[in-house]
């Protein structure tokens, strides 16, 4: 059934057809990634719920503290958790699938499978999480999943992973296009990193500190191969897509590529700066980290220029709007990161709130966000609707771009006012403590807005699913800032 | 991109080069790393019959340690020691000397911890080494920092229940007037996780040297 359309795009390369065997493609892979894209939403809303929670009890410890199982130790891990491998994962299975299956004009075959998989990724997290709650979180952080559940999780993400890599063996047409790069390299990345990091940190722990430095490798692996390629990916596909012409330079995306592949997994001992582990190891690392600005500056820049002097395109279109944000956010961020990285820097930074805002800022302001616009582009195109309210998508992206700002300048101000006390051994550290409230106060203000922002997205999701009627009659895709009939919506 | 096997091998040996840089290789330095004694002899050999640091930790101190992970306690306090000129943490008297790696040779599980909300915990045993003192801490924290302490009550591990004849000796002593202790003919008793958790902190000390780390009066 679906070598018909292939044929025709290679005899011919029309734009009508192309179209065809993409309108294919989206009918192949259309309930695994709305699948996905469900499971993700989910694990968002445990994720948000959990983590306002945790930024409560920081300032507010009495809050939840009766009861063992909401106590700030276990409620933190298990909103990690749910963020980086229930929301991140997911979102990433579905829009890397997508855009995968596209870009090699390959349908997904029997996406049923990858349902059945899929449905074994969010069970195995599941169990993971409750297990977290239930006191059997392991002791590394962002591999707390207890080892029982994680095989689970390896084996149905083999699956996963190997559908991205067959839609790749399976291209027509002669290019491979960057986003392929990305994803076909993470798909790799990922499991390795967790196989390792599994073996050496929760099945058979290493000895003394090769624990923290396997630990700590992972989880700036996870960032850097993992959630960073697949968001790149996203931008690398979306940005031309809705501007209507190539990328700035093949030349930068290469470079990029490359760069991020070498250094990517060598930045993560910053963690460890000042620690019990030799020189030699955090020095490679900060080296590595202040690198980081190559790959930085080339992806960052290339993206720039693809939309340059399209501002008004960029600000009209959902998608554009939330991807350009989180590649702005892409480039404060690592730049934070690679000033964090210097020994000077860190010895003010390190145990402080400040590395947590700079995860935030990959994790949110750029992963996050760029997924949020993958997801405005890629469920009218699945579902074959549009979204119902531009409202909702104006307070999704108003939300979330107020919320995270507010979280990530309140734990790296308030981190760096306390880093900076903390030195300052003349004061008694339950002074830190006290000075650090407000700042955690501020904090939950941005996650109450984050949440509002969340809820805005869910809403439309939910009624773009459900109320076909409406919204299959609207004509021509949702755009923002256009004073049109929208405004009654 | 049209060479396809230079990509492949590109993205394979990308993480392999890391994973050999940074794990593999400290696996290599520190993976036989072995308890020693406080200072070595002429040949560089531990000096025969003197006791081996750091020392294996007891079993009730373990299930203490257990009780330790399983609350998170790792999100909050770390334990780990920064060197002389390097952060405050000597001038905070949170130890003696900076740790090194050979301090967690005989951990199963290493809690370094990234995040002081709060203090460092490496040498709690030895800076508050009344097992009363840390139980109302566990109980309340604001017993025993004057109200300002955002830890949260791990009142959970304990038991409120009415004196049946004769005061447990186990039970949590409080000081006179206190406004946190029980009601007249109550006490707090810990449960079994109380005690070995406090066991576990009371184990948390930093008082031997290493030919490596020396503790400098």
């Amino acid at each position: 059934m679906s070598n018909a359309p292939q044929s025709t795009s290679q005899s011919t390369s029309t734009v009508a057809c192309v179209r065809t065997v993409l309108s294919e493609i989206d009918a192949s892979i259309r309930f695994p990634a709305l699948f996905f894209v469900i499971a993700a939403i989910h694990w968002l809303i445990v994720g948000t719920g959990l983590t306002l929670i945790t930024a409560l009890q920081l300032h507010q410890p009495s809050f939840m503290a009766g009861c063992e199982f909401v106590t700030y130790g276990r409620l933190y891990p298990a909103a990690t958790n749910a963020m980086l491998f229930g929301w991140g994962c997911n979102v990433i299975f579905a829009i890397g699938l997508w855009i995968m299956a596209r870009l090699s004009l390959a349908p997904i075959r029997s996406g049923g499978m990858l349902i059945v998989a899929g449905l074994f990724w969010n069970f195995g997290l599941k169990i993971g999480i409750l297990g977290i709650l239930a006191g059997d979180l392991t002791a590394a952080e962002f591999l707390e999943i207890p080892g029982y559940a994680t095989p689970l999780l390896l084996i149905s993400y083999a699956l996963i992973g190997a559908w991205g890599i067959l839609a790749f063996r399976a291209r027509q047409g002669q290019g491979v296009y960057v986003s392929q790069w990305y994803i076909l390299a993470a798909f790799f990345w990922f499991p390795w990193i967790y196989m390792i990091a599994e073996f050496m940190v929760v099945w058979f722990p290493a000895r003394g500190v090769l624990q923290s430095i396997t630990s700590s490798w992972f989880a700036y692996s996870f960032q850097n191969l993992w959630l960073t390629p697949m968001a790149l990916a996203t931008a690398y596909y979306v940005i031309p897509k809705v501007i209507g012409r190539p990328i700035h330079s093949y030349a930068l995306a290469l470079l990029g590529f490359v760069s991020l592949a070498l250094l990517g997994s060598w930045t993560g001992m910053v963690q460890l700066i000042g620690g019990p582990i030799p020189v030699w190891i955090s020095s490679v690392s900060i080296v590595a980290a202040v690198m980081m600005v190559v790959p930085v500056i080339t992806v960052a820049l290339n993206l720039y220029l693809s939309v340059k002097g399209q501002r008004a395109v960029v600000w009209r279109s959902p998608a554009l709007r939330f991807v350009m944000f989180g590649v702005l956010s892409y480039f404060f961020a690592n730049m934070v990161g690679s000033l964090m990285a210097f020994r000077s820097v860190n010895v003010i930074t390190h145990f402080t709130t400040f590395p947590i805002g700079q995860d935030q800022h990959v994790v949110y302001a750029f992963f996050s966000m760029v997924m949020f616009g993958g997801l405005y582009f890629m469920l009218p195109r699945l579902t074959k609707r549009e979204w119902p309210s531009t409202r909702l998508i104006y307070c999704h992206f108003w939300g979330s771009a107020f919320g995270i700002t507010i979280v990530i300048v309140s734990l790296i101000v308030g981190g760096w006012l306390a880093g900076n006390q903390m030195n300052d051994a003349t004061l008694p550290f339950l002074d830190v403590v006290e000075s650090m409230l407000p700042w955690l106060k501020i904090r939950s203000v941005g996650v109450v807005c984050l949440a509002i922002g969340h809820l805005a997205f869910i809403i439309n999701f939910l009624w773009m699913l459900f109320t076909i009627g409406f919204t299959r009659a609207k004509p021509g895709p949702t755009l923002l800032e256009s004073a049109n009939q929208e405004g009654a919506a | 991109m049209k060479n396809l096997p230079l990509l492949f091998c590109g993205i394979l040996i990308a993480l392999a080069f890391s994973f050999t840089g940074l794990v593999l290789s400290s696996y290599i330095q520190l993976g036989s790393l072995a308890q020693t004694t406080e200072t070595l002899d002429e040949t560089g050999n531990p000096v025969d019959g003197d006791p081996l640091y750091p020392a294996k930790m007891s079993g009730s101190a373990l299930r203490g340690k257990a009780v330790y992970i399983d609350l998170g306690c790792v999100y909050c306090h770390t334990q780990q020691v920064r060197r002389a000129g390097y952060g405050s943490d000597l001038e905070r008297e949170w130890g003696k000397r900076h740790t090194v790696a050979r301090d967690y040779v005989t951990q199963a599980n290493v809690l370094l911890g990234r995040q002081r909300i709060g203090p460092d915990l490496m040498t709690i045993g030895d800076r508050q080494s009344d097992a009363n003192w840390q139980h109302l801490h566990l109980y309340n924290p604001k017993i025993t920092s004057g109200g300002v302490s955002t830890m949260p009550r791990y009142a959970f591990l304990y038991e409120t229940r009415a004196i049946d004849g004769t005061a447990s000796v186990h039970a949590l002593q409080f000081e006179a007037d206190s406004k946190y202790a029980p009601a007249a003919g109550y006490e707090v008793v810990p449960t079994d996780r109380a005690e070995a958790l406090v066991e576990y902190l009371l184990s948390l000390q930093l008082n031997y040297s290493l030919p490596e780390a020396q503790i400098s009066e």
